[in-house]
């Protein structure tokens, strides 16, 4: 018991010193990622008393989803994740559909909006040449629950308001850029309101296709849409979210889906 | 004994087969053939099944997220399966093999899914057609139960999903048909919460506090205010028999569905296969049910659809018609055959003071003073004077307005509502009114008192109703007129009761 104490112990002063050093000489951050010092994520926003709650540890986040131009890149240095040599098993056919051909984006896409069309492989594929990797559904969510003032945006109902009503919107033909909204309280963009985004384990999310199934069965990590009253109303978005990543594959490549990466701390 | 057994075994054989042909005689309705599903958009309902036997039916169904109409300058963004609300009407008939395809386009935002009413199993179909944007889901069942069936998508939030317009109507013929008739319609109720009040104009968000709570702004039947008014009344003749089929998708409210000036002779409760029902009224329609009502249209005229429950139907929208042309049955209905004078105080012990609501407890001589005038319609001769003369408004043209006000809120709020806006392409509306602009004193107090018919044009748009001349004292229709001017058109006009009294006496 003592031995664990002092391990946790010291395990804390190393995070902080990681985090302090972090903070401290920014060299440290990678270019384009933020630090994200962790916390504690609880599935679905709005704690009930025996809720399971899943601690997250610090961690870089990319500000901004990767862009068309950066994935063009990437197909280039990895002609194996070009479109016309994609295998289905990989990535669907609309896999990279909206660009014009193997090495142009074209007409339908900007350089700088995220890129979508992408099949969960593919992302991964792209974190992994860069040495980073794709966040879990934790790590998404506890950074995506910040408003720009808070960590934790939940109780803001403006905040709630603005992610639904974009949730609510059917996509526009052309995706708009990056980084034209505000950042959010770790300085990351666009986790709201441009596209969905890809999670490494996006398949266990609780949501069966019959959503008011749930409610019975995943009682404790998941309160179906049945349950839900007025003192948690706020996890329509929450479930928005787990009911979108729940109806995909490995391999689709959707429209309004892109991606971002993160890094572990060394 | 052996041949015994032999017997038996014979027996037990002849007896196996006879069981078998008669089984096979039995299931004449087996299915056979192939067919595509023909839907259709509210109000229209696809033709009657024909067909003598069961066959395959493929349905495709799109999903598409779609910025459309709510109410006059009010749009929405509205999750519609077949792009509009209500959903696509789907006939199939009783025993049929359904094959169902989603499609959720792939510029939705949202994965979607259907759960029919008209399914048996485990959630209606919802698991098997959960479907990502941009994909296909197929799934198949049998129509074993006839009746009319409502469908809607079942995927988290759910309640979000219906209160967008995820809703709609299947209908599974019995096998022996249904009873012919001359027309038939597709009508469904549905609420919408918004983040404005009804009638703020603009693209109005979904309302997640107001869906909690139940209290929507609008309650529309075919998916926004005004769908079946005007030119888009459901059309009948005289003498033809109609059919209507009913739905309700919810998310909250059950509908009292009511036709002013028709009753339903024959009415399929909740939307099963047995008319159990006669002479109905008001017929119930709960929230993810259906209701299908038969009646004949016997006299012309327009019929109003509402939601009875009737601040819906006048103040958020559950108002529809059906336009019935032909020739009067004034045997059926004499349309108005004498207006009478009558005074209440003089000829009735028990009259009701129409401001006070007091029961006039002498014959007529005890004179009651309304809480609303400083004395008696003498008095407020004298006020009108006043105010005509210019004087101070603030107390005694104050007094006017406030009679008028109260005679407002008795005899026109019903229909042109408090704000004066009235209902769109139903009530025209007084506020900022270009007719009442436009046109005289004179013509607006004939309005009042006189009532108005047919083509009607206010602030460019055409209006065909009727205005039923109001059974009030000239003392009162100038007070209402000043007030309607002033609150409402911006005119500081002020009438008078002799105005009035001319233009009653002109009329002769």
């Amino acid at each position: 018991m003592g031995l664990k104490k002092v391990n946790t112990v010291l395990l804390l002063i190393g995070l902080m010193n990681i985090i302090v050093s972090a903070q401290n000489r920014k060299v440290n951050i990678p270019e384009g990622m933020v630090l994200i010092s962790g916390g504690v994520y609880t599935p679905l926003y709005g704690a009930k008393k025996d809720s399971i709650t899943v601690k997250v540890e610090p961690f870089y986040m990319d500000k901004y989803p990767v862009t068309n131009a950066q994935f063009l890149e990437f197909v280039k240095k990895n002609p194996k994740w070009q479109r016309s040599k994609m295998k289905n098993l990989f990535a669907d056919k609309n896999y990279l559909s909206n660009w014009k051909s193997d090495s142009e984006l074209g007409e339908k896409v900007l350089p700088n909006s995220p890129v979508t069309n992408i099949s969960w492989f593919a992302a991964k594929a792209y974190c992994k040449y860069y040495k980073k990797r794709l966040p879990s559904v934790a790590e998404w969510e506890l950074v995506a629950k910040a408003s720009a003032a808070k960590p934790d945006g939940s109780q803001d109902p403006n905040y709630i308001k603005q992610i639904l009503e974009w949730y609510s919107r059917p996509t526009p033909e052309k995706i708009p850029q990056i980084g034209l909204r505000g950042k959010n309280y770790w300085g990351v963009f666009d986790l709201h309101g441009l596209v969905w985004e890809w999670t490494s384990d996006f398949f266990s999310a609780l949501v069966t296709g019959e959503s008011r199934g749930d409610s019975g069965l995943e009682r404790n990590l998941f309160c179906g849409s049945g349950s839900v009253n007025a003192s948690d109303f706020k996890n329509y978005p929450a479930f928005m979210r787990f009911a979108f990543r729940s109806s995909l594959k490995a391999n689709y490549a959707t429209n309004n889906l892109g991606f971002r990466c993160v890094r572990d701390i060394k | 004994m052996k041949t015994k057994i032999k017997i038996f075994n014979m027996l037990l054989t002849v007896f196996f087969f006879a069981t078998l042909i008669g089984c096979s005689s039995e299931s004449s309705d087996q299915v056979s053939g192939e067919e595509h599903a023909q839907l259709t958009q509210a109000p229209y309902v696809p033709q009657a099944i024909a067909r003598k036997h069961a066959t395959k039916v493929i349905i495709d169904l799109e999903v598409r997220e779609v910025i459309k109409r709510l109410s006059d300058d009010v749009d929405y963004v509205f999750w519609t399966f077949g792009g509009d609300v209500p959903g696509s009407f789907m006939r199939v008939r009783e025993g049929d093999l359904v094959e169902f395809h989603l499609h959720n386009h792939p510029l939705n935002k949202l994965p979607h899914n259907i759960d029919l009413h008209a399914v048996t199993g485990p959630g209606g179909g919802a698991a098997s057609s959960f479907t990502a944007p941009g994909h296909t889901s197929i799934f198949s069942f049998t129509a074993k139960n006839p009746g009319l069936f409502v469908y809607h998508c079942a995927t988290a939030p759910v309640g979000m999903h219906i209160a967008n317009g995820m809703y709609g109507l299947i209908l599974v013929e019995p096998k022996e048909g249904l009873p012919h008739v001359d027309r038939e319609y597709y009508v469904m109720q549905g609420e919408f919460y918004t983040e404005g009040n009804y009638g703020e104009a603009g693209l109005q968000p979904f309302s997640m506090q107001k869906a909690l709570t139940e209290t929507p702004d609008y309650v529309v039947f075919n998916g926004s205010v005004g769908a079946l008014v005007g030119d888009k009344s459901l059309k009948a003749n005289v003498g033809e028999s109609v059919r209507l089929y009913i739905g309700n998708g919810g998310p909250n409210l059950i509908s009292s569905f009511h036709v002013i000036g028709e009753i339903f002779d024959l009415v399929y409760n909740e939307g099963g296969n047995n008319a159990l029902q006669k002479n109905v009224q008001t017929t119930l329609v709960p929230a993810g049910g259906s209701s299908i009502v038969e009646f004949k249209v016997d006299v012309p005229g327009n019929f109003i659809m509402v939601d009875h429950s009737i601040f819906r139907a006048f103040n958020k929208g559950a108002l529809g018609m059906i336009s019935v042309n032909g020739a009067d049955n004034k045997t059926i209905y004499s349309g108005k055959q004498k207006d009478e004078l009558y005074n209440g105080n003089s000829s009735s012990a028990n009259g009701v003071n129409p401001f006070t609501g007091e029961l006039n407890k002498s014959n007529g001589k005890e004179e009651y003073i309304s809480k609303y005038s400083t004395g008696d319609s003498k008095v407020d001769e004298n006020l009108l004077k006043t105010a005509m003369a210019g004087a101070d408004k603030s107390s005694s043209s104050g007094n006017l307005f406030n009679l008028g006000q109260t005679v407002y809120n008795m005899s026109c709020v019903a229909c042109h509502q408090a704000d004066g806006k009235g209902i769109a392409n139903v009530f025209p509306p007084l506020t900022g009114s270009d007719w009442l602009k436009t046109h005289s004193k004179e013509e607006a107090i004939k309005n009042v008192i006189m009532g108005r018919t047919g083509e009607l044009t206010v602030n460019n748009k055409v209006y065909n109703g009727i205005m039923p001349p109001q059974n009030i004292d000239d003392t009162q229709s100038a007070a209402v007129l000043t007030y309607v001017y002033k609150k409402f058109a911006g005119k500081d006009v002020s009438i008078s009761a002799d105005e009035v009294k001319k233009v009653r006496a002109g009329k002769k």
